[in-house]
C-alpha cells in the first residue's frame, strides 16, 4: 500500500519498509534543537539519567539556539543561557549560537533554516511547538518536551505514533493581498484548534508551490495551532535550490506515493481567500479583516517565527511606505540575518529599515522571540495592560503576549501594516492598487 | 490491591492552553531544581482568566484538588514541559478530559508525571469544582461521590505502560528501542 511523505520518512528512519498510521515506532533523529527556555531542563534530564559525565549521542546533531529571553534584565534568564553555554563547551557542540557574540542568531525556527539545519527527508525534533515550521523543506519536524529531548540527547531516537495525513490543496496563485498567513488562518478557522490533533497536515497545489520558502514556512509553522503533529510540503526545485545553498550534507528527497492514503483531502481556490483575522482568544476564532473595521487597536506587532521573516517585512514595508502609523507599532526581526536584510533590502531606493522608522514605528527591536509569548516583564513590546494588539504572531490565548487583560488579533503582515496606519482592523486592499 | 486516587476535583472547560497552565513569565524557572520546581507548582493554572476560581490559594505550593476534569484539547499550545510539571508539583495525580493536545499528552506520559485519561462523556458540564471523586486506576472507573454515578475511563494503551514504568527512560530500559 502507498504511503504519504510523512509515513515514508518515518518508515525510513525506523528502518522499516512500511509503516501504517496508528503504529508506534522508534525513529532515528537527524537534528535535535533546543533553546534557552527548555534547554536547561533538557540538560538536567539528560544528566540525571545518563550521568553527569555522559556525552551526547552526536555532537553535530544537537543544535542549541538561545532566542526566547535574551534582552531582559531577568537574572534567572541569564542563568539559563549560562547553562546552555557550559553544556555546549563541555560537549564540544558544533552548533551553539551564543548570546552576546557575533554568532548569535535569534528565533530558532528561522535560524535553523538560515544555518542549513533543514533538509528534505530528515527527522527533526525541537523543544518548541513551532518546530513544525521545518516541514516546509519536506522533512518530518515536530515539537517535544524536555524529558523526550533529554532522552534523545543520549539515545539518538524517540518513539512516535505514525500520524494520519490531512491534505490541503490551494488551487491557483494567491491574489497580491493574500499571504500564507491568511491561508493557514482560514484552515485553522475551518477545522478548529483541535481539528488536526495527532495528524500530519500536508500542503499542496500550485498556490502553495507559487510561494517562496519563507511563506511555506508560515504555513507549516501554524499547524500546531490546529493541533497538528507536523506540517509538510513535498520538495520542489525551489526547495532543493534553497537547501543546497545553505547545507552541504547529502539528503534524500521523499515524495508521496501515488496511491498514498489520506485521512482527508480539502481543496481551496486561492482567489476566493480574503485577508483573515483570528479574534481573541483563539487562533480558530476566524473573521474576515473587512468585517472587523470597527475594532479599535492600541498596538501593532510585526515579528516572531511566524511573521518576522524577510517576506513578512517586505510585505509590511511595501504597504507602509509613504504612510504614518497611528498606533504604537513594534517591529522585531526574527534573526540577525533578517535584521541585516532590513538594511540592505530596498523599495524604490529606501531601505525597509528606513521605511519602518519613517512610518513612525517604535524603533526596530533586537532579533528574538520578544513579546510573541509575553516573557519577562521588561520584554520589548509586551502587552502590560488592557491593550488591544493586532499581530503577525501565532497565538492569541488569554495572556499570551503579556497581560491577561490584553486582547490579541492575529493577521498577515499586510493586514497588520494596514491596521497600524488606521488604528483599527483594516483590510490591506484599502491601501493596495 | 487496586490503586485508587481519592480527592476533590477542579473543573475546567475546553482549550486550556499552556499559557494558562503556566504563563511564559515563569518559564525562567528550572524544573530540575527542586526549589524552582516547587515554585512552578505554586503558579499552576495562574493564567486562567481573571474571574476564575483559584487553583492554588495565595501563599500555598499545592492545590487542594489532585484531580482535574476538563473539556476538549487540554494543554494545547506550547511544548513547555513546565505545564505538566507545574501540575505535578502542585499535587495533581491525574486529569480526565475529553481530549488532549498531543505534546501535553506525550510530556505527561514520557516524563511519568500524571495520567492523562480521557472519558467519552463530557464530564466538565456535569460536575463542579470541589466535589469528591474516587478513581480506580486498575478498574478504569471513576465514582462521582455526590451522585454515586460510576463512569468508565478510556484505555491509555501503550501510554499506560510508559507511565507505570515511570517514564520513557525506564520504559526503554525494560522494553528496548526497536
Amino acid at each position: 500500500m502507498g504511503m504519504t511523505i510523512t509515513e515514508k520518512i518515518l518508515a525510513n528512519k525506523s528502518k522499516r519498509t512500511t509503516v501504517q498510521p496508528g503504529e508506534n515506532v522508534w525513529v532515528d533523529v537527524d537534528v535535535l534543537m533546543t533553546h534557552d527556555v527548555c534547554g536547561p531542563g533538557t540538560i538536567g534530564v539528560f544528566k540525571e539519567h545518563f550521568g553527569s559525565d555522559a556525552k551526547i549521542w552526536d555532537k553535530e546533531k544537537v543544535v542549541i539556539i538561545p532566542d526566547h529571553y535574551i534582552f531582559t534584565a531577568d537574572e534567572k534568564s541569564h542563568r539559563n543561557v549560562d547553562i546552555l553555554r557550559d553544556f555546549a563547551n563541555e560537549q564540544s557542540l558544533k552548533y551553539y549560537y551564543d548570546v552576546g557574540t557575533s554568532n548569535y542568531k535569534g528565533v530558532c525556527h528561522v535560524a535553523l533554516v538560515e544555518e542549513g539545519h533543514t533538509r528534505p527527508g530528515e527527522v527533526m525534533f525541537g523543544t518548541d511547538s513551532h518546530t513544525c515550521t521545518a516541514g516546509a523543506f519536506g522533512e518530518f519536524a515536530t515539537g517535544i518536551g524536555n524529558t523526550e529531548a533529554g532522552f534523545i540527547m543520549g539515545a539518538g531516537k524517540l518513539w512516535l505514533k505514525v500520524p494520519e495525513t490531512m491534505k490541503f490543496i490551494f488551487e491557483g496563485e494567491l491574489p497580491p493581498y493574500v499571504m500564507a498567513k491568511d491561508l493557514i488562518l482560514k484552515i485553522i478557522g475551518d477545522i478548529g484548534v483541535d481539528g488536526a490533533t495527532y495528524r500530519s497536515m500536508e500542503f499542496s497545489g500550485d498556490g502553495v508551490y507559487s510561494l517562496d520558502m519563507e511563506e511555506r514556512m508560515t504555513l507549516c509553522n501554524m499547524v500546531i495551532e490546529a493541533g497538528g503533529k507536523n506540517g509538510v510540503i513535498a520538495p520542489d526545485e525551489r526547495t532543493l535550490d534553497f537547501v543546497k545553498k545553505r547545507s552541504n550534507k547529502p539528503f534524500e528527497v521523499v515524495l508521496n506515493d501515488e496511491d498514498a492514503k489520506y485521512h482527508s483531502v480539502k481543496a481551496y481556490r486561492s482567489s476566493e481567500i480574503e485577508p483573515m483575522v483570528a479574534k481573541p482568544h483563539s487562533p480558530d476564532n476566524k473573521a474576515l479583516a473587512r468585517e472587523l473595521k470597527d475594532v479599535k487597536l492600541s498596538q501593532a506587532y510585526i515579528g516572531s517565527c511566524t511573521g518576522g521573516k524577510m517576506a513578512d517585512f517586505k510585505a509590511a514595508a511595501r504597504l507602509l511606505k509613504g504612510h504614518k502609523v497611528s498606533i504604537k507599532t513594534i517591529v522585531v526581526p526574527a534573526t540577525k540575518e533578517v535584521e541585516e536584510g532590513l538594511k540592505s533590502e530596498t523599495i524604490d531606493g529606501t531601505s525597509l529599515w528606513d521605511i519602518f522608522l519613517e512610518a513612525g514605528t517604535e524603533g526596530i527591536g533586537k532579533p528574538g522571540c520578544q513579546a510573541c509569548l509575553g516573557g519577562p516583564l521588561d520584554t520589548f513590546g509586551r502587552l502590560n495592560q488592557e491593550e488591544i494588539c493586532i499581530s503577525t504572531t501565532n497565538r492569541n490565548f488569554p495572556g499570551r503576549m503579556g497581560s491577561r487583560q490584553s486582547q490579541v488579533y492575529l493577521a498577515s503582515p499586510l493586514t497588520v501594516a494596514a491596521s497600524a496606519i488606521t488604528g483599527r482592523i483594516t483590510d490591506p486592499r484599502e491601501y493596495m492598487e | 490491591m487496586s490503586d485508587k486516587v481519592t480527592g476533590k476535583i477542579f473543573v475546567l472547560g475546553d482549550n486550556i492552553d499552556t499559557d494558562q497552565i503556566i504563563p511564559a513569565q515563569y518559564l525562567n524557572l528550572l524544573p530540575t531544581d527542586p526549589e524552582e520546581r516547587k515554585k512552578l507548582g505554586s503558579y499552576a493554572l495562574v493564567g486562567l482568566p481573571k474571574n476564575s476560581l483559584s487553583f492554588i490559594e495565595e501563599g500555598q505550593y499545592e492545590a487542594s484538588c489532585p484531580i482535574i476534569i476538563a473539556g476538549k484539547n487540554f494543554g494545547c499550545g506550547s511544548s513547555r514541559e513546565h505545564a505538566p510539571i507545574s501540575l505535578n508539583a502542585a499535587g495533581v495525580r491525574l486529569i480526565i478530559a475529553e481530549s488532549y493536545s498531543r505534546i501535553f499528552f506525550r510530556n505527561s506520559v514520557n516524563a511519568g508525571l500524571l495520567y492523562p485519561f480521557t472519558s467519552s462523556k463530557r464530564l466538565c458540564d456535569e460536575m463542579k469544582t470541589g466535589e469528591e471523586v474516587e478513581v480506580d486506576l486498575d478498574a478504569k472507573t471513576f465514582t462521582h461521590k455526590p451522585s454515586g454515578k460510576v463512569y468508565h475511563l478510556d484505555s491509555l494503551g501503550d501510554a499506560e505502560t510508559i507511565i507505570q514504568c515511570g517514564g520513557i527512560f525506564e520504559y526503554a530500559k525494560k522494553y528496548g528501542t526497536n
